[in-house]
């Protein structure tokens, strides 16, 4: 081999500003986030709100790191999440036992609980993942669903373990307090999570720089390519399913704590649904997507399901419109959003964009005028639907026809403008 | 002896309908590769569409009508959302089909509500047709299973017989031939889903009043299904027929089992007051299909009588 | 001498009935540069995958450097030390041409599947991934999207993944299928370069490259070597000529 002497290689290494500003700065700014939030005094409200998002963020994050990193499509990643949080409850009893009897958990605080949902989930991911893993594509999916149904079926049998249909409770104000927190008043629990978020976040950002998390992207590029490059990429996988079941059980372990409860509908297939959407709709293909998915999901389910019942419609029409049209997610949207922007301040294609947002807005108006409508003409109370002051009565033509008008519109100009030259993606 | 014989005609009557569905999906895996997450939603769009159509037509209409109306919304389906997402590989299928699924139950508890629906069975099928052991036998069980055995010969029919349903053959154990043949494989594939989704509708029709036309049955039926599939082997309908088969009766003989772990394996010392011993063959109903989902695919991932792995 | 670099014993390969692979024995030298030619569906890239392990051989042994190896997995031959290219471009579509690059370094710098270092902190990884983009000269692309780059690029790159890892075996199938001239030239110039002091065997269509590059030839026709030899004996070989009859511009190249 020719020598080539450290001088004559060209450092290819990103400069150090680059490096700072694309991978450290955007977890100070989290950070900034979660330490100035309670500057606002939030009412308990959006406390909980904070907090069912933080879980949301690690829970879909380590989901991501299947989906976006290795690219495997799972339809139980609950299960996980769900053991993980099962682990932390009985961790959390096991506390509060030992604070009258005494032994090894006294302890142990209440605050790292996560840790044990993360032990939990890992654990949970290496012995289904063995045989898992072994398949990739559409049969890794079959099989997650498959041990999905079992799991959350075996969680209903097993009632000393996962407490029937009540689940099993506890309690969070026991054991040795860290950094003062008493864990009781919301406010505390608000650091707890925030600081579990951090930790889970930087983490899972972390991971995507080590050898395995950069050959997790190779296998889900080339998988026949990494076998020729010494890998395994059966083995890369399954390191990868524990790794992101452990993370997902840090979430469950945030969870408990954050509710005091676990039911076994927790492992069900609904919340692996759930956290798949948040995964994609956030953007799969960029780190910060399911954060993102995490924040706006979980805003919709807490407030939007206030506004209308037709929320989870909306959530899946959303879905399919981001498969269809944009399957880089909100983030993607978001990233070529802004390069338009800095790209073209001036002329044709600003125009262009905003007749793009314009367009769509439209037609998300006109769908959600005609589903708000259905939903009050099949409720059959009467109701109009009154969105900014406006009367639409579903008795009527005229909002239907406004609704039919505003889509058709919308959507044929989508058609219009994509045909020109798409938007890309 | 009782007990064996109903679960025998009620496996079976199950296992049809399974296989109703399921050849369906298994024309529309096999052919276009994908593994179609919402096709138990055109299932339950056909027990909704019947029960609609119905109370204008009558159902004998509707039993013709329904269907028809759902294969046409599967071609819709095909031609303007999955044909899209085709290009970007079978994991982006698979997600856009789920997200199908989802749409279509919101759709479903938005028109028709939340609950079951009343859809009934018609009253000139509304009687029993003979006397077994002393129990009445209700004659639409027997409809069911005349309506499946009609489908099953039509379908033979279809396949073995007609030129469309060679080339369908052909694209099963070939799927990148057809297009040499110079076929529009487009189109085919848009007959293929059509034809696999209205006969899911059909299976819904004679389903829903049988069993119960709701928002969630989709869901539970769903899985099953997949289950089917998987087990029976790609590309092959034949595996499909014995896998609906096996399950119908799998499901339908231990739900009638009544005893527990406790007393089946008492030797082993377990009492019914533990977690395992309290368990009853019943209950593990439910969960035996998936079992056997995930015992297939990696021990013996092509299937029962598959042609090939997936 | 020791053991040859690589060695095929009676090497069999069938697809249910069909005979793909009919008992090929080959040597193959430390060091030698051997070519293996012949027409269309003469197994060539059979041969090479059942070499790499990709599929297992019917029947017969392969050795490399003494060791056998049939039966093994692609990932654990290609860390006994021998590397493939494909013939039709097999890259990480998504990544960097820097991150495709240092994919094909990790394992042979011994960091296996570790999670506990940041990839951006090992000083060797990235100084072999400099040397693997310098010499084969992408390193102003370094940066651009694997699946951005012209296609003579992406076969660079292939050839890159494939000697990143340093292995002493290397197996290129068609290296400069679908080139122009003069990126071929480059490519062969390339090659030279990378596989000094290696094994090296090549599957080429382009006699002007087999014939200026290889120290032995073999011919592949119908499963079965009917010749090996130097080129000077490979280009006077009367069955050669005849298995090449009616390919005349390739032997016209040949003798050039």
């Amino acid at each position: 081999m020719t020598d080539y002497s450290l001088d004559r290689v060209p450092d290819l290494a990103p400069s150090a500003r680059y490096k700072f500003a694309t991978r450290v700065l955007p977890l100070l700014l989290l950070a900034l986030i979660l330490l100035s939030i309670p500057l606002f005094e939030p009412s308990r409200t959006w406390l909980s709100l904070f907090n069912a998002i933080g879980i949301n963020m690690v829970f879909a994050l380590s989901y991501n790191m299947l989906l976006g990193q290795a690219g495997m499509l799972s339809f139980g990643h609950a299960v996980y999440f769900g053991l993980g949080g099962y682990a932390a409850m009985h961790g959390m009893n096991a506390i509060e036992n030992a604070s009258y009897d005494g032994g090894i958990w006294a302890a142990f605080p209440m605050f790292a609980l996560p840790l044990v949902g993360f032990a939990g989930g890992a654990l949970a991911g290496a012995v289904i993942g063995w045989p898992s893993c072994r398949r990739a594509g559409v049969p890794f999916a079959m099989i997650s669903l498959g041990i999905a149904e079992l799991v959350a079926a075996a969680g209903f049998m097993f009632i000393s373990v996962f407490g029937g249909e009540e689940g099993i409770t506890g309690d969070r104000m026991n054991g040795v307090e860290l950094f003062g927190l008493s864990l009781g008043p919301l406010g505390e629990v608000y650091w707890f999570i925030a600081f579990w978020t951090f930790l889970g976040v930087a983490l899972m950002y972390a991971f995507t720089r080590t050898p395995l998390g950069k050959l997790a992207q190779a296998v889900r590029d080339n998988p026949e390519r990494v076998q020729f490059v010494g890998y395994n990429p059966n083995r890369v996988r399954y390191l990868v399913f524990i790794a992101a079941g452990g993370f997902a059980g840090l979430a469950g372990g945030m969870s408990a704590v954050s509710y005091e409860i676990f039911t076994p509908e927790s492992l069900s297939v609904i919340p692996s649904g759930l956290v798949l959407l948040m995964a994609f709709i956030g953007g799969a293909r960029y780190f910060a997507g399911p954060i993102l998915g995490a924040v706006v999901l979980t805003y919709m389910q807490s407030n939007l399901s206030d506004y209308s019942e037709a929320w989870l419609l909306y959530l899946g029409l959303l879905f399919i419109g981001m498969i269809l049209f944009a399957p880089g997610g909100l983030a993607g949207l978001l990233l070529s959003g802004t390069t338009a922007l800095r790209q073209s301040l001036s002329g044709k294609g600003l125009v262009r964009a905003g007749a793009f947002a314009i367009s769509a807005l439209l037609s998300a108006a006109g769908v959600i005028v005609l589903v708000e409508l259905a939903v009050r003409h099949s409720n059959g109370f009467g109701e109009a639907f009154e969105p900014f002051g406006f009367h639409l009565a579903p008795d009527q033509m005229m909002p239907w026809t406004v609704g039919l008008v505003l889509a058709g519109v919308g959507m044929g100009s989508l058609k219009v403008l994509s045909k020109q030259g798409g938007m890309g993606s | 002896m009782e007990t064996v014989v109903f679960a025998l005609l009620n496996g079976l009557i199950y296992g049809l309908l399974l296989f109703m569905l399921s050849s369906g999906l298994t024309l529309i895996f096999s052919m276009m590769g994908v593994l179609n997450m919402a096709h138990a939603s055109f299932y339950m769009l056909g027990a909704y569409f019947a029960f609609t159509l119905g109370q204008h037509t009558g159902f004998w209409f509707a039993l013709f009508l329904a269907p028809i109306c759902v294969g046409a919304a599967g071609a819709c389906v095909e031609k303007w959302g999955l044909r899209k997402v085709h290009a970007r590989g079978h994991v982006a299928e698979l997600l856009f089909t789920f997200g199908l699924a989802y749409v279509i139950e919101e759709l479903v508890k938005i028109i028709w509500g939340k609950f079951a629906v009343a859809y009934e069975i018609p009253p000139e099928l509304n009687y029993s047709l003979f006397e077994l052991f002393g129990s009445q036998y209700p004659a639409y069980r027997i409809f069911m299973l005349a309506v499946s055995i009609a489908m099953l010969a039509g379908l033979w029919y279809l396949l073995k017989r007609t030129r469309v349903g060679l080339i369908i053959q052909a694209s099963l154990t070939h799927p990148h031939m057809v297009s040499h043949l110079g076929h529009n494989v487009p189109r085919i594939f848009m007959l293929v889903f059509a034809a696999g989704c209205a006969l899911a509708g059909l299976a819904g029709v004679i389903g829903g009043n049988y069993l119960v036309t709701e928002p969630s049955m989709a869901f539970s039926i769903g899985p099953i299904v997949f289950v089917v599939v998987v087990v029976g082997g790609m590309g092959s309908l034949e595996g499909a027929f014995i896998a609906s088969l096996l399950i119908g009766f799998l499901q339908t003989f231990a739900i009638s089992i009544d005893s527990n772990f406790a007393e089946i394996f008492s030797f082993a010392g377990l009492s019914a007051d533990g977690d395992i011993g309290r368990i009853t063959i019943a209950s593990l109903a439910p969960m035996l299909p998936f079992l056997l989902l995930v015992l297939m695919l990696m021990l013996r991932p092509r299937g029962l009588m598959g042609e090939r792995e997936f | 001498m020791s053991a040859p670099a690589l060695q095929l014993t009676d090497l069999r390969k069938n697809f249910g009935p069909a005979k793909i692979i009919e008992g090929v024995s080959l040597d193959i030298a430390r060091g030698e540069r051997h070519a293996i030619i012949g027409p269309n569906g003469a197994g060539k890239s059979t041969l090479f995958n059942l070499i790499s392990g990709l599929f297992p051989p019917s029947s017969g042994t392969i050795s490399l450097a003494g060791r056998q190896i049939s039966g093994l997995k692609p990932h654990q031959i290609n860390r006994l030390g021998l590397s493939r290219s494909f013939q039709v471009s097999n890259i990480f579509a998504n990544m960097s041409v820097r991150e495709n690059v240092r994919c094909g370094v990790l394992w042979s710098l011994g960091y296996g599947h570790s999670f506990w270092r940041n990839i951006g902190n090992l000083k060797e990884v990235q100084r072999k991934t400099a040397e693997v983009l310098e010499k084969v000269g992408l390193t102003d692309k370094a940066d651009v999207p694997a699946v951005l780059l012209t296609y003579a690029d992406q076969r660079t790159l292939e050839i890159a993944i494939t000697i990143a890892g340093g292995a002493d075996v290397i197996l290129l199938d068609e290296p400069t299928a679908g080139m122009s001239h003069s990126e071929t030239d480059r490519a062969i110039k390339l090659i030279e370069m990378a596989t000094e002091g290696k094994t090296l065997l090549i599957v080429e269509h382009d006699m002007g490259v087999v014939f200026g590059l290889s120290d032995r030839i073999s011919v592949l026709v119908y499963g079965e070597i009917i010749a090996t030899g130097t080129p000077e004996e490979i280009r006077g070989n009367a069955r050669v000529r005849e298995a090449y009859l009616g390919d005349e511009t390739d032997f016209a190249e040949m003798s050039a």
